[in-house]
């Protein structure tokens, strides 16, 4: 442990931390929407320090044999070198795959999207809707930047123009969106000796004993867990973790 | 016959350069030219593993290159180093190297890492523009400070800084340059299309030429961050 997060240790037993956030305290939430160009859909958070960009790309494919009416989703969060020293180049890191797959779920388990809509032509012709999240500045941990980041890039996707059944580049994309039916929000909620915090720094992320990524949707209930970290969680745990990821994921909807 | 977005050939898109908005970074910088822009990230001097890539006389330079999958105006990019990223990585490389001294630091590596998230053309010459700020902001010595501008042919006339419709257009030219503006000297140059000697020196005077007011924009941008400090610290003295 380095000092300063021994220092962090110290502080949070007392009730505080290092940036004199509250434990239940998400750090600035700043958004901005459709910012790249070339995307068809695209949005740029910045939690702090941590930062991200999402995109999203709708290309033509064929569906999958088991649902011939419906298109099909994919997303992936690459950790870039460029965004913190502990990333290397090469194949996507065991850690990125976690993000990927729990942002994967909440949108998937959430039903926000009809993939119905996402149907061109029954059997034949599908869009394929491919997300993709990259952090510029990582700190802390990239689960709730990564879903927010991602449903803030859906709401402003639009299709892309076809010419004979293929995307046709060149022209100006549609003004049609597809209907976002829900806004599943993702709030991650930390246990740090016998505390409960949201939103931690890359210095607080060592302290983690144990984690509990919670996906809740618009009317409360909830749709995707993921318990990570080293520590075994009791119920009493977990209650008091889902109380609290309510009540962050109902603030963070008032602010979007 | 003059160009689609009405600019004089020798004049380049509309600039945006910053410095340092990667905080995890030792230096960092974006670079904005048009439509297409790069962010880069300089970690370092670190350790160089393995072992036996290290050079005991002086650091190593290393670049990455890659564009981020939703920044074409086509498909999908897969992640990851496809082929053209990592000739890219190499060119950039060489593009630098000979400006940056690396001598204080043996046995290390200083990593560049280039990302590009929306592309117009031109976006290894705007990758090049932020890697060489932010190797600047990381405080590494430096003889100058690199800049490179993608010049070429349409329409038979020599340009500069071409959008992806000119270089996608019939019998275009591309030839992206990187000059060290304080000798002239050329530290990157590439060239696809067809050309004659005489337009192939105009389109490198062309380059020489607008390189001295891309330089002024990188350098201000440097100049930002540590007026925008100083300016924070007499505020600060006098509270």
């Amino acid at each position: 442990m380095n000092p300063v997060q021994q220092y962090s240790t110290k502080l949070i037993s007392e009730g505080r931390r290092l940036d004199g956030r509250k434990f239940d305290q998400y750090r600035d939430i700043v958004i901005e929407k459709g910012l790249v160009g070339p995307a068809d859909g695209s949005a740029r958070v910045r939690f702090g320090n941590c930062e991200v960009i999402a995109g999203v790309k709708l290309s033509v494919g064929t569906p999958f044999p088991d649902t011939p009416d419906k298109g099909a989703l994919m997303i992936e969060v690459e950790f870039l070198p460029l965004s913190s020293q502990e990333y290397e180049s090469g194949p996507p890191s065991i850690d990125s795959i976690e993000v990927s797959r729990v942002v994967d779920k909440c949108i998937r388990e959430s039903e926000c999207i009809n993939m119905k809509d996402l149907c061109i032509e029954e059997g034949e012709k599908v869009w394929i809707l491919s997300i993709d999240i990259v952090p510029i500045n990582s700190d802390g941990d990239l689960f709730d930047i990564s879903s927010l980041a991602t449903l803030i890039a859906l709401e402003n996707t639009r299709f892309p123009a076809l010419k004979n059944g293929v995307v046709d580049y060149k022209a100006e994309s549609t003004k049609n969106k597809f209907s976002l039916l829900q806004k599943p929000i993702l709030v991650t909620v930390y246990k740090i000796g016998n505390e409960f915090l949201v939103d931690i720094t890359a210095d607080e992320k060592k302290l983690v004993d144990a984690r509990l990524g919670v996906t809740v949707l618009e009317d409360e209930s909830i749709c995707a867990l993921q318990k990570g970290g080293d520590v075994a969680l009791s119920s009493e745990d977990i209650d008091k973790m889902l109380s609290l990821a309510l009540n962050k994921a109902k603030e963070l909807r008032e602010r979007l | 016959m003059s160009r689609e977005d009405g600019r004089a050939n020798n004049h380049l898109r509309e600039i945006t350069a910053k410095v340092g908005i990667i905080k995890n970074a030792k230096g960092s910088a974006f670079f904005k030219i048009g439509k297409t822009a790069a962010y880069a990230a300089v970690y370092g001097p670190r350790e160089l593993h393995p072992k036996f890539l290290q050079n005991p006389k002086t650091g190593v330079l290393r670049c990455y290159y890659s564009m981020m999958p939703f920044s074409g105006v086509g498909e999908r990019i897969r992640p990851g180093p496809n082929r053209r990223a990592k000739e890219i990585s190499l060119v950039t490389e060489k593009a630098l190297l000979p400006v940056v001294d690396l001598s204080d630091y043996p046995n290390a590596v200083v990593d560049v890492f280039i990302e590009v998230p929306q592309a117009d053309a031109g976006t290894r010459c705007a990758g090049i523009c932020a890697a060489a700020m932010a190797l600047a902001d990381a405080g590494l010595r430096m003889k100058d400070i690199p800049v490179s501008i993608a010049c070429g042919l349409v329409n038979g006339e020599v340009v500069a800084d071409l959008t992806y419709n000119e270089e996608a257009s019939e019998g275009a030219v591309d030839l992206p340059i990187c000059i060290l503006p304080r000798t002239g000297e050329i530290t990157l140059l590439q060239m696809d299309g067809k050309i004659s000697k005489e337009k192939l020196m105009e389109a490198i005077e062309l380059g020489k030429k607008v390189s001295h007011d891309l330089a002024q924009n990188l350098r201000n941008a440097l100049l930002e961050k540590y007026i925008d400090l100083d300016n924070n610290h007499n505020k600060e003295d006098t509270k």
